[in-house]
């Protein structure tokens, strides 16, 4: 690897052949302010905040866009330099609501940051915005065009990352938008609700849809028991919301937060997962011996239900009919748990802390209400809206003591925690399918073909002699290359898992802002490190999900489970 | 001075001489004999004599050619490609348009060669959509080409494959600028990219490309024919060859003039163009187009020469002559040509997209008498930072004009500044 | 013509897509890409419906919405503008009883603003369809209108 050379604020520093001015400058310890940039995506160099001097150069160059050359000179500080950083946030200010205080994205705005480190005081240009109505059609996201900085950072993420292609500019100069074609409402059209756009939003132009006061009602409503369930990737990346480092496990300071908000029971989704991977298990085996639909597939991100159901409908037969453990859980506690501690099902609230956008959608389908009227899960937050719910409530959430989940629904194995990571069904299922096919204990847990971040994985396993093929897919635009090979007749699997997100759900669109590559290696090593430090690492060893089964369910795909545990879907081609 | 000695007709030679839809009449006027002796050249001298006479690209960037086909030529990666860039969008240009439709195949010519110099074989010429003539013209002389085997595979027997297609614009000045003609010949929009990496190695489909214009590629059959030190006679040491003029505005007879480089602003008005009307006085000139410096009727005597155009800090562009005389309203033809960056701007950055509304906000408080000292300096920042800030160069040009009018126009902004002081009865 | 017809006379791969368009919206009696048209050509040439829609609304000589039958552009830009393209404006705003950006009522004409049409020494210029009129003076106008209107009537 050459190295090359230059000199940046008078001091030299070597760096590899290809590195950006941008990347060159962070090894002198100078952050040079950016709003465009995004590290796993195309250079756009369009925001043109971080312009610097190269000597030599005519014009200011963007230091993102610029590669190193052996000896150049650069300056990040000169006062031409600042003179058009600030004019360049001021013009954007300029076309921009300002009103920070009143703005979902207040104290989180990269654009707020840079102007308060630069030293912006005032926008000396006339404000320009035109005050367009704030799209709040989707059940998941919102778009506010009036914050809109035009970055085209979510029109990367939807085409390149997810393969969907809702947005895109539209218009020329300053007419430019950033919007669904013809500016249709985003319900309008066939986006999945995924929220990976509002990942890595830099402002307050795509935010998730805020729930948080529902859930401040109801925990204020003497006739309410309200519970809670959290998923598997919240307790790895919540810490972030804090200022903790991406990969600190904070389940125990996460249960106590909930319990000092006022949720009256505390209950982990993991406990459902595990549910979910007896009877997803039981229902591949079903299939491979009765010869149903294969490849299998699973079901419990809604992001990717969406996907199938806009997209690829033909196809739903191989959905796998399981409801998600969200839904699952939600049916429990309404159609369970509620008789079981004396209530009506109506009096029950029940809460879920998702990293998911699309779970808010998934939460509200006709489908997913077991008495038919009542939702099963009430409310969905997401880990961004937690933490902000948390500091609402002043809680100082690093102070906190660690606590444990309350009991039945907070037990769970290493299994149901790896849900939160792409591969982690797959795996939880194969720790379980494997032992109840051959009756033989796994010599070792850990099914590493199907761990990591490459776009699609694949695995044989030898069951009892017969080679069963898996494949693992993430992000929707792999999702999309699975789907083509189921079509053409070439995929040769008998059990695939597809997680609408890259990372799977640690890089869910509710997740804590960033959607980096480096942030969702950190959280998978978390989860995995979750599963190694649990007692119990295969569903079917879970003494709860046992218990469930033996006192009520009684068996897996039995009458109870079809009623509460599965689901159908519909064909939605728009 | 009389018209015949001023003008120079190279380029134009064949103009009103021959029909534009006959290649026979091309050939019988000596056309595509050159090629066929350069076919029979190496690259590197057919470079060679491109470099020795000078030639400079006559888009209105003015690099090198004969270094450009170098870079093309040295360049690794395949299929490497040849654009003609047709987009001519600039206001007061019209020289490529008369070009194409008067003489297409001398652009054909000049590109084969140009193409087998740097052993190119895939040709685009890109015409903008609103030129429907230019389009069918080129159009019909490719196809003429083709006929007499001068484009295709195997050309004349000498194992080189060319031709060229022609890529129709949707409608949009900023595709003239390299980048955003590419991303266009793409079949996207034509939003302008950073750069480098320059186009001679990393151009269409990321592979090297040789973007010229028109009147450029149309001097190359000019120069293998008379030779390129014969060539660099014409003009002067920094700019040689002739340049097609294109002279409008408020002057008796507009139109198009070849003239050798060097030649004054003010013999190409008075002489060629018979003056201004009704014997007014000319109030401004702008050369180029409308990303042109503005210049008072005291620098008239200045020659169409990079070296004296630099050391003014003036640059002559495409070409383009504009005359304006006494009656205009300066502060309006510099908001027409604000609205009309406005209209083209691709939006994709923030000074280019965001500083141009600024702008026209800020002249219009000058034009109605509204404006502060503030305001002044705002402008003052604003030309600043899309000079220095935008992608591309229609952000950066797009500030010269009313540079130029602060500079040498100034009572047209301080004379309107809005005095609290003033009173009026 | 179909927009099928369309991308096999001009090309349906992504980079033929502008000049398909082009091409295609000639032919359209309103002078226009419909939603049907930009969802058919993304189906085509599978492109996503929001970058052909997009393509479509940056580019001055496509429409999304309808037109008339005859596109006049008006040059505005500084040549024409000191020749007088001011007059032009009102002129043909007089006679066709619309203004700029509109349709006539009876959808023969649109009026649109265009930048420079490269016929700057005939300033000031205007354009109907593929032909260049330039030297306009109220006179040349009237004529040039009745000519069209005469040519529809036949």
């Amino acid at each position: 690897m050459n190295m090359i050379n230059v000199k940046i604020n008078n001091r030299q520093v070597s760096v590899p052949e290809g590195t950006s001015i941008l990347n060159a400058a962070k090894k002198t310890g100078v952050t040079i302010p950016n709003l465009c940039y995004h590290p796993d995506q195309e250079v756009k160099a369009n925001c043109r905040v971080c312009v610097v001097e190269v000597e030599g150069a005519r014009t200011l160059q963007a230091s993102c866009a610029t590669e190193c050359k052996e000896g150049m000179i650069i300056r990040t500080n000169t006062n031409r330099v600042r003179n058009a950083r600030k004019t360049v946030i001021e013009l954007l200010l300029a076309n921009h609501d300002m009103n920070c205080t009143a703005c979902k994205k207040n104290n989180n705005c990269s654009l707020q940051e840079i102007a308060a480190n630069i030293g912006v005081r005032e926008s000396r240009f006339t404000n320009v915005v035109r005050n367009q109505e704030i799209d709040t059609s989707s059940p998941a996201i919102e778009r506010n065009q009036n914050k809109c900085i035009k970055c085209g950072r979510c029109i990367q993420m939807c085409a390149e990352v997810q393969g969907l292609s809702i947005l895109d500019y539209i218009g020329r100069s300053d007419d430019v938008e950033v919007k669904p074609a013809y500016g249709w409402y985003l319900g309008d059209v066939a986006c999945v609700a995924c929220g990976q756009c509002s990942v890595v939003c830099p402002v307050a132009a795509i935010t998730e849809k805020e729930d948080i006061e529902e859930v401040w009602e109801a925990i204020n409503n003497p006739a309410k028991t309200v519970i809670v369930q959290t998923a598997p990737a919240v307790r790895v990346s919540l810490g972030e919301e804090f200022g903790m480092e991406p990969g600190e496990i904070v389940t125990g300071k996460m249960v106590a937060s909930l319990r000092t908000l006022g949720f009256d029971s505390v209950f982990d989704t993991d406990f459902t997962a595990d549910l979910t991977i007896i009877e997803e298990g039981h229902e591949l085996l079903q299939r491979i011996k009765e010869g149903g639909t294969l490849p299998m597939l699973t079901s419990c991100s809604p992001g990717w239900i969406n996907f199938i159901e806009q997209y690829y409908p033909e196809l739903l037969p191989h959905l796998s009919t399981c409801k998600s453990p969200q839904q699952m859980f939600g049916a429990l506690a309404k159609g369970y748990y509620a008789g079981k501690i004396g209530k009506k099902p109506e009096d029950i609230f029940s809460v879920s802390i998702m990293p998911c956008t699309a779970k808010k959608f998934e939460a509200d389908r006709d489908e997913m209400k077991v008495d038919g009227k009542n939702a099963d899960v009430d409310v969905v937050l997401t880990t961004r809206e937690l933490g902000k719910m948390l500091k609402q409530a002043g809680v100082d959430f690093n102070k906190l003591e660690e606590e444990d989940y309350d009991a039945p629904f907070g037990l769970s194995t290493g299994a149901g925690v790896i849900f939160g990571a792409t591969g982690g069904v797959m795996e939880a299922a194969l720790r379980t399918v494997y032992e109840v096919v051959t009756g033989e204990t796994l010599e070792s847990l850990d099914f590493n073909m199907v761990r990591g971040l490459e776009g699609i994985k694949e695995a044989e396993v030898d069951l009892a002699g017969t080679i069963v093929k898996v494949a693992v897919a993430h992000s929707l635009s792999n999702a999309r290359k699975v789907m083509e090979l189921i079509k053409s007749g070439k995929a040769e699997y008998a059990f695939i898992e597809i997680m609408c997100c890259p990372g799977g759900c640690i890089g869910g669109g509710g997740q804590p802002l960033g959607g980096t590559d480096e942030l969702r290696l950190k959280r998978i090593d978390a989860i995995y490190r979750a599963d190694k430090g649990l007692p119990l690492r295969k569903s079917h060893e879970n003494p709860a999900v046992k218990q469930l089964y033996d006192e009520f369910l009684e068996k897996p795909l039995g009458e109870k489970s079809h009623h509460l545990l599965h689901t159908h879907y519909k064909n939605r081609k728009k | 001075m009389s018209n015949d000695t001023l003008s120079k007709k190279l380029l134009t030679s064949r103009f009103g001489k021959i029909k534009a839809d006959s290649i026979d009449d091309y050939v019988s006027t000596g056309g595509y004999s050159v090629f066929k002796k350069a076919l029979s050249m190496s690259g590197d001298d057919i470079i060679s004599e491109i470099k020795t006479s000078g030639l400079k690209g006559r888009g209105g960037a003015g690099f090198p050619t004969g270094l450009k086909m170098d870079s093309v030529k040295q360049a690794e990666g395949t299929p490497k490609y040849i654009i003609c860039n047709a987009d001519e969008g600039e206001p007061g240009n019209f020289k490529d348009r008369l070009l194409m439709e008067n003489d297409p195949h001398q652009i054909i010519e000049g590109m084969i060669i140009s193409a087998f110099a740097t052993g190119t074989n895939h040709g685009y010429i890109f015409i903008r959509g609103e030129y429907i003539k230019s389009i069918r013209t080129i159009e019909i002389a490719l196809e003429q080409a083709r006929v007499k085997g001068y484009l295709g595979d195997n050309i004349l027997d000498t194992g080189f494959d060319f031709d060229i297609v022609v890529h129709t614009g949707g409608g949009s000045y900023v595709c003239g600028e390299e980048f955003a003609l590419l991303v266009s010949i793409e079949g996207k929009s034509g939003r302008a990219t950073y750069k480098p990496p320059f186009p001679t190695t990393c151009g269409l489909y990321n592979k090297p490309t040789q973007i010229n214009n028109v009147e450029t590629f149309c001097n190359i059959p000019h120069i293998m024919d008379m030779g390129g030190e014969e060539f660099s006679k014409i003009g002067t040491d920094s700019s040689k060859g002739t340049k097609l003029v294109c002279l409008s505005g408020n002057v008796v007879k507009p139109g198009l003039y070849e003239v050798p480089l060097g030649t004054t602003i003010r013999s190409i008005i008075d002489d060629l163009g018979g003056g201004v009307p009704n014997n007014r006085e000319i109030k401004m000139v702008q050369l180029g187009g409308a990303s042109g410096p503005v210049i008072p009727k005291s620098m008239l005597d200045l020659k169409l020469c990079v070296k004296e155009m630099n050391g003014n800090d003036l640059s002559f562009g495409s070409g383009a002559i504009i005359v304006m005389d006494e009656r205009i309203r300066v502060l309006d033809i510099l908001k027409r040509i604000i609205e009309f960056f406005r209209h083209e701007s691709c939006g994709k950055c923030t000074p280019c997209r965001e500083g141009l509304t600024q702008m026209l906000i800020l002249l219009n408080r000058f034009i109605e008498g509204t404006a502060t000292k503030q305001d002044l300096a705002l402008l003052d920042v604003l030309i600043e930072t899309m000079g220095q800030a935008s992608i591309c160069g229609l952000g950066q040009a797009a500030p010269t004009a009313i540079k130029k009018v602060l500079k040498y126009f100034p009572e047209e902004f301080e004379g309107r500044i809005h005095s609290m002081d003033s009173v009026t009865v | 013509m179909q927009v099928k017809e369309a991308l096999l006379k001009y090309g349906s791969t992504p980079d033929k897509l502008i000049g398909a368009m082009l091409g295609y919206q000639r032919n359209t009696p309103c002078n226009y890409l419909s939603e049907d048209d930009i969802r058919e050509f993304a189906k085509e040439t599978g492109l996503p419906l929001s970058r052909v829609h997009s393509v479509a609304s940056f580019y001055s000589l496509l429409s999304t919405k309808p037109r008339g039958k005859y596109i006049i552009q008006v040059c505005y830009d500084v040549p024409c503008y000191v020749n007088d393209s001011v007059n032009v404006v009102k002129d043909l705003e007089n006679k066709l009883r619309t203004t700029m950006g509109h349709t006539t009522d009876d959808g023969m004409f649109t009026l649109e603003y265009s930048s420079c049409l490269g016929c700057c020494d005939k300033a000031p210029v205007m354009q109907i369809g593929d032909k260049l009129y330039g030297n306009l003076n109220s006179e040349k106008i009237s004529e040039i209108l009745s000519a069209y209107r005469r040519n529809k009537n036949e």
